[in-house]
């Protein structure tokens, strides 16, 4: 067993664990988004960055494949890392708007502005596969490493770097199984009620959620977006209030802003 | 030349060997050497070789032609020395193929209005021994200069580049005459590899790749580390442009890097080395494989070396063409038939390195100096340089400067030294703006910092790093917005896009530095990059992520009011940034010769001959071309 | 270019071992002799070494001294490294490549040209530098490109070792 202290707690954990597992089981929420239980960890998104070690040599590592070392002092929601957080789902809301788990990540963790050009499509045709694409890697590891199959790949790298099947064609190692698309973090879309101005959901001032008006006897078994339980119906007893929000206007045509 | 001689084993064979090497070094003929790395070729040197051999055969001349490696004073190639018994060797700089010819007939007169300087004696680094050129006395040439006395050579210690541009890299037995594979010989013979890890650690030597780790606690990790078989790598994926350092020492000594690793695998018990070269130089690897090959026949590379028992084999691997892979882990995975991904650290290569076994990496001139050090010891090598960082550094002084060339001085010498001393200074009385260091992981010292002493630490206080040794001097011409977009651009196409931050934050961070270039930035995106750039390297992966931002937060930080400019007055200071620069002709000095007509990459020129002429806004693509052309001064920017 | 037929990689192959440490120096061999990497030379080393297909097009497209497409007959490749981009190598790679018509595809449409830029040749005390082939230019200008591409056309006499010794003489002279 090797002893570390997490967030000032005295914690022991296996040998070979890595951070994430050790937060995970005392309960210390870290956000993720390639990782997934199951698959090995692969450290693209990270998101899960922690701050380890003490002044002035502390540092920030991707939580998921940091193994535990005798002594060593972790933070899970240190300054650094809430600064690393939001300005990193910044960038992330700016890569992926439509993306419901990246905008309810950043109500969650308190992003209040978005500076950059997002990528954006039109609201007929939300998704570009290569421009909005996160490469988080699940879809290529889930169909390698528990499908067996290895029939989409990383190509390229850098700029140009992007998921691909092997000279654009469908490889006869593709079962059809639909693992990839399963595993996408990001391709389930955001409320549609909120296109009109706002790029991050934070801003929504919808009080009637399309959710809760279509579905009126039925139960909902669509998790509600983080903005609404803040804003809406939803919204917890304590009383949060979510200030008012600056951010960068869409790039998009305006819609109509009708209800679909 | 491989010889007869049969394989070397003991001090006796070594010293025959060197013989051999003097004779080679200093023939009873006169002796033509031509500098023939790469950056010789590309000036000419081929021809210039064929010349001097036509001539020579032409004329039947007792005369030998031997090819040697590079001097470091590039913006003379191609240079041809000439080296006659009993007389100082004498270099000519820029030398035509006409030219070679004159010379080589005038023999042994010397043509004294071309030459550039003399040798009249030879330091051997080494061992440190100063060789005369001439047996029975210490010659001149009337009014010429001696090498040591000019501002270029005069401030340099040649500890790594001892060789070069003084041997033919071919030869093994010149190498062995200066000295070489003696420092194996002792530390195979009389030193145990404890001591030898030692030594090193005293020397203070630290990684000359651009981290700046100490060599010997790597060396004492691997060597402690569990786990066989152990490797020793050599990492010559120099990618900074604008480095070519090792280049010069795989193309000018080879011997030097191996001897090298040899002594490092005795030391780390390790029997396997591999070299790893970028595979934009083609030279580099063929004159690698060839020393290589003349070490096994020579029984200073295989079974039983020195009849110590010791076994060590070096092969050669190319790179293929990704910068990231001088990243020590993404190195490795190149090797083993990988995309070259940078691994998460810990485990470190020292303890889980090539195939998952402690592996050893170190930079060309780290393994070039390791000679050196156990000849003369680690007390001689700590008195250079500074308090933290020991020794000397090569560097490629390129860019707008006089002198561009490979050089190499004692940690701690000034910038300003530098540049103006040994650099001769900027070229058409510009004045020096900044210089560049550390390559796409650096950043820009300005001109009125240059009273900063070059070394580790004072280098990335600065905001800065040593990096390999690139140093790009920049005058008043160079936008700083430019340069940071051009780093970004780089290095957008060279992350290996694993990580977000890294892949998604350079390509950010070129789309804001580009829009302030192009006069569309706002002041709020000062900031923003400020943000942007604290993530990237808080953030990442690997160093490539991490010092990422360095070259745009440098920039911001020494030349705020450039960007400025370019925000609010939408104005480009240095004339680099196409959308903020326009090109006019002047009527007055305009003669209508219609030269820059020709040349427009725009078709955008408009005149009648011998007329005025005018440049078309709307066709303008801002190339520069017709200011190039022209020679009555009549283009006009701003 | 030599056009591939499948069984022309197999005595290529055969001089390397079955492992994956052998995949780019494979890799190299057939770029080397095709001047690209076919797709059925590809499957043939995925085959070959038992390795998914997926993964040899990841190290193919990930390195960039690969092209899965054809090159043109004569490489141009423009340095655009930093000592070169500082004395204007930028400019030199957007002549290069409108006189050649290869423009941003970086192949000419009449398969003679490519034109690429490398990150640093290590020529860097004559910038810029510019290679075709194996001949190296330096000290260019970007009036200069034309000259130096006219030499490489077809149906004009091939360059022959006085003129690329002029030429170096003629660039060493205009210092």
């Amino acid at each position: 067993m090797v002893h570390i202290t997490m967030n000032g707690l005295a914690v022991e954990a296996e040998r070979g664990s890595t951070l994430l597992e050790v937060a995970r089981f005392y309960n210390f929420p870290i956000p993720t988004l390639c990782h997934e239980d199951g698959l090995n960890p692969y450290g693209a998104c990270r998101l899960c960055l922690v701050e380890i070690g003490g002044a002035p040599k502390s540092k920030l590592v991707a939580a998921c494949g940091y193994r535990v070392e005798e002594g060593l002092k972790v933070r899970t929601n240190s300054e650094r890392v809430q600064r690393a957080r939001r300005l990193l789902l910044e960038l992330y809301v700016a890569t992926c708007p439509q993306s419901k788990r990246i905008q309810d990540l950043a109500s969650e963790y308190g992003v209040r502005q978005c500076r950059y050009e997002a990528i954006d499509g039109q609201p007929g045709a939300p998704w570009d596969p290569k421009a909005n694409c996160i490469q988080c890697g699940l879809c290529v590891r889930i169909c390698a490493e528990q499908m067996m199959a290895g029939a989409i790949g990383f190509a390229g790298r850098g700029k140009s770097r992007h998921v691909a099947r092997p000279f654009g064609m469908t490889s006869e190692q593709c079962r059809q199984c639909g693992a990839c698309l399963y595993a996408c973090p990001v391709c389930e879309l955001r409320c549609q009620a909120s296109t009109a101005e706002t790029l991050l959901c934070n801003g929504c001032l919808n009080f009637s959620p399309l959710c809760f008006q279509s579905y009126n006897d039925a139960m909902c078994f669509l998790e509600p977006c983080h903005a609404c339980e803040l804003s809406g119906p939803f919204r917890h007893e304590v009383g949060l209030k979510v200030p008012a929000v600056q951010s960068a206007p869409q790039k998009a045509a305006p819609s109509t802003g009708e209800l679909k | 030349m491989i010889s007869t001689a049969p394989r070397l084993l003991n001090l006796d064979d070594l010293h025959q060997a060197m013989r051999q090497g003097r004779d080679l070094l200093y023939p009873s003929q006169p002796k033509i050497m031509v500098g023939a790395a790469t950056c010789g070729l590309a000036a000419g040197a081929e021809e210039v070789l064929a010349a001097v051999r036509e001539e020579v055969e032409k004329g039947k001349l007792p005369f030998i032609v031997a090819e040697t490696g590079c001097i470091g004073w590039c913006s003379q190639e191609p240079l041809l020395d000439i080296c006659i018994p009993g007389r100082p060797r004498v270099s000519y700089g820029r030398v035509k193929p006409g030219r070679a010819r004159e010379i080589v007939r005038a023999i042994p007169e010397v043509k004294r209005d071309w030459a550039l300087a003399m040798m009249p004696g030879d330091e051997n680094e080494l061992n440190g021994s100063h060789v005369n050129y001439c047996v029975p006395h210490n010659g001149h040439v009337d009014g010429l200069k001696a090498y040591k006395e000019l501002p270029l050579f005069k401030h340099q210690l040649r500890i790594v580049l001892r060789n070069c541009g003084i041997i033919n890299p071919d030869s093994l037995e010149e190498y062995i005459a200066r000295g070489g594979y003696h420092s194996l010989w002792n530390a195979l013979r009389k030193h145990t590899p404890e001591e030898l890890v030692a030594e090193v650690k005293r020397s203070g030597l630290r990684g000359r790749g651009g981290a700046g780790f100490p060599t010997g606690v790597k060396w004492q990790a691997v060597r402690d580390a569990q786990g066989e078989p152990k490797y020793i790598i050599c990492n010559a994926d120099e990618g900074d442009p604008g480095a070519y350092m090792d280049r010069g020492v795989l193309e000018g000594d080879p011997h030097s890097v191996l001897e090298g690793m040899i002594i490092g695998g005795y030391a780390m018990g390790a029997h396997e080395g591999i070299i790893y070269v970028r595979e934009e130089y083609p030279l580099a690897v063929t004159r690698m494989k060839r020393a290589i090959r003349q070490a096994e026949d020579m029984g200073l590379l295989g079974q039983n070396i020195f009849d110590t028992g010791f076994n060590f084999q070096i092969r050669v691997v190319k790179g293929a063409g990704a910068f990231v892979c001088g990243e020590e882990t993404a190195l490795i995975r190149s090797i083993e038939g990988k995309v070259g991904e940078p691994q998460q650290r810990p485990p470190y290569p020292a303890q889980h390195g090539l195939w998952g076994k402690p592996t050893c990496i170190n930079n060309v001139e780290t393994w070039a100096n390791i000679p050196v050090i156990v000849q003369r010891g680690s007390d001689w090598f700590s008195q250079i340089g500074t308090e933290k960082s020991k020794g000397t550094k090569v560097f490629s002084l390129v860019g707008n400067i006089e002198n561009t060339a490979l050089i190499e001085v004692p940690m701690g010498t000034t910038l300003a030294e530098i540049v103006y001393e040994i650099g001769g200074g900027i070229p058409n009385n510009r004045a020096c703006k900044a210089v560049q260091t550390g390559g796409p992981s650096g950043g820009c010292i300005p001109a009125d910092r240059f009273d900063l002493r070059v070394d580790y630490d004072s280098l990335s206080q600065a905001g800065s790093i040593m990096g390999s040794g690139g140093m790009i001097v920049m005058d008043d011409h160079t936008c700083m917005v430019d340069i940071a977009k051009y780093f970004l651009e780089f290095l957008e196409d060279e992350s290996c896009g694993k990580c977000f931050t890294c892949r998604v934050g350079t390509q950010r961070l070129k789309e804001v530095v580009t829009r302030i270039s192009q006069g569309q930035g706002k002041e709020e995106d000062l900031e923003l990059l400020q943000d942007l750039g604290w993530l990237v390297r808080e953030g990442s992966l690997c160093g490539l992520g991490q010092t990422a931002p360095n070259p745009v937060l440098s920039t911001l930080r020494y030349f705020r009011s450039e960007y400025l400019m370019h925000i609010r007055d939408r104005r480009c200071p240095a004339h680099r940034c196409r959308e903020l620069i326009t090109f006019e002709i002047d009527p007055v000095l305009c003669n209508g010769c219609g030269a820059c007509v020709q040349i427009c990459s725009g078709k955008a020129i408009l005149g009648e001959k011998n007329k005025p002429h005018i440049i078309t806004q709307a066709q303008c693509t801002k190339c520069g071309a017709c200011l190039d052309m022209c020679k009555f001064d009549a283009v006009l920017v701003h | 270019m030599p056009e591939m037929e499948a069984q022309d990689v197999k005595p290529l192959l055969e001089q390397f071992a079955d492992e994956r440490a052998s995949l780019i120096p494979i890799l190299q061999e057939i770029q080397a002799t095709f001047s690209y990497l076919p797709e059925p030379a590809l499957r043939r080393v995925a085959r070959k070494l038992q390795i998914p297909i997926t993964e040899i097009y990841q190290v193919a497209t990930f390195y960039r001294c690969f092209s899965l497409k054809p090159r043109g007959r004569h490489l141009v490749q423009v340095c655009l490294g930093t000592a070169c981009h500082v004395r204007g190598g930028d400019l030199v790679l957007e002549r290069a490549q409108t006189e050649t018509g290869a423009g941003l595809t970086g192949t000419s449409s009449d398969m003679e040209f490519t034109v690429e830029p490398v990150r640093c040749l290590g020529c860097c005390g004559l910038a810029p530098v510019m290679r075709v082939d194996r001949d190296t230019f330096a000290h260019l200008e970007q009036t200069k490109v034309r000259g130096i591409v006219n030499r490489y056309r077809p149906r004009k006499k091939p360059a022959t070792v006085d003129k690329i010794a002029a030429s170096a003489q003629e660039h060493a002279a205009h210092d």
